[in-house]
């Protein structure tokens, strides 16, 4: 996979919870993830299509979502309930035209398919390939998440 | 048309965490009659038989059953319907795409994510 394909994600990601839930998130060194166990306890995945096949993901523990969504809402959320998992789905859609908008100006035509989401401790991440998947941790004051990119070459 | 508070505005997306965002905001703002849609055409059947009548949609893109851009064209391809303020509000930030709703009449887009002032910023060149 082109290296170069996972920053825009990065950065989209760095925007959509500033901008959204006023939380600023710091990236950590990205790796080759080989299995497919989720870091966090919530997740959210979305097919890409178009120029290249792949899949996006994103898991969060449950303090860092429970303080991003809090933030989002206005109040206080206390459980990984349902309205916390809708927004995990919206959240991984905001980061996903984001960085489809950067890269179709670098040439690079992606549609978004809808996204799903999957809430449990352990529970796997299934993505679109069998090509490598790039993990980026992020630390944020309140816990941490990761981002995953898949995409064949 | 002058922006008024109490225009009644329909808030349609197929996610419950944007229909809350920008509820919050629409209230922020000092709106008081909000209504929300989980689909284009949900909103539509809201729309046609609203009593009173819907003063403003804002709509998402990427949703089941009847799309924010099936939406838009159906209430402009409607007499009784074309001149309502759209306001779609979406991920889907490409050019091709902000163009195509341009073409199909919206009245503004808003790119997620977004800020309050962003959404407020909005309404005022709509309602100008």
């Amino acid at each position: 996979m082109d290296a170069q394909l996972i920053n825009p994600f990065i950065k989209a990601t760095l925007n959509v919870l500033e901008t959204m839930a006023f939380i600023k998130a710091k990236p950590q060194k990205p790796f080759l993830k080989r299995d497919n166990v989720a870091k966090g306890d919530v997740s959210s995945v979305i097919g890409l299509s178009g120029e290249s096949k792949g899949t996006i993901s994103i898991t969060f523990t449950e303090p860092c979502i429970l303080s991003i969504v809090s933030n989002m809402f206005g109040e206080t959320m206390s459980q990984i309930n349902n309205e916390v998992i809708d927004a995990v789905g919206e959240i991984a859609n905001m980061i996903s035209g984001q960085a489809r908008q950067v890269l179709e100006g670098k040439g690079k035509v992606l549609y978004a398919a809808v996204p799903t989401m999957i809430k449990g401790k352990d529970h796997t991440i299934s993505h679109k390939t069998t090509a490598a998947i790039m993990a980026v941790p992020f630390k944020t004051e309140h816990g941490d998440f990761t981002i995953e990119v898949c995409f064949e070459d | 048309m002058p922006l008024d508070l109490n225009m009644n505005v329909l808030v349609v997306d197929d996610f419950l965490t944007m229909r809350r965002i920008l509820k919050n905001i629409l209230k922020q703002v000092g709106f008081k009659k909000m209504e929300e849609a989980e689909d284009g055409a949900q909103a539509l059947d809201m729309i046609k038989n609203a009593d009173p009548p819907f003063d403003l949609i804002i709509a998402d893109w990427n949703m089941p059953k009847m799309t924010g851009i099936e939406l838009l064209k159906a209430i402009r391809a409607d007499p009784e319907l074309k001149h309502l303020p759209v306001i779609m509000v979406t991920a889907e930030a490409q050019k091709s795409r902000v163009l195509e709703a341009v073409q199909a009449g919206v009245s503004n887009y808003i790119v997620k994510p977004f800020t309050a002032e962003t959404v407020k910023g909005k309404l005022e060149q709509v309602f100008k």
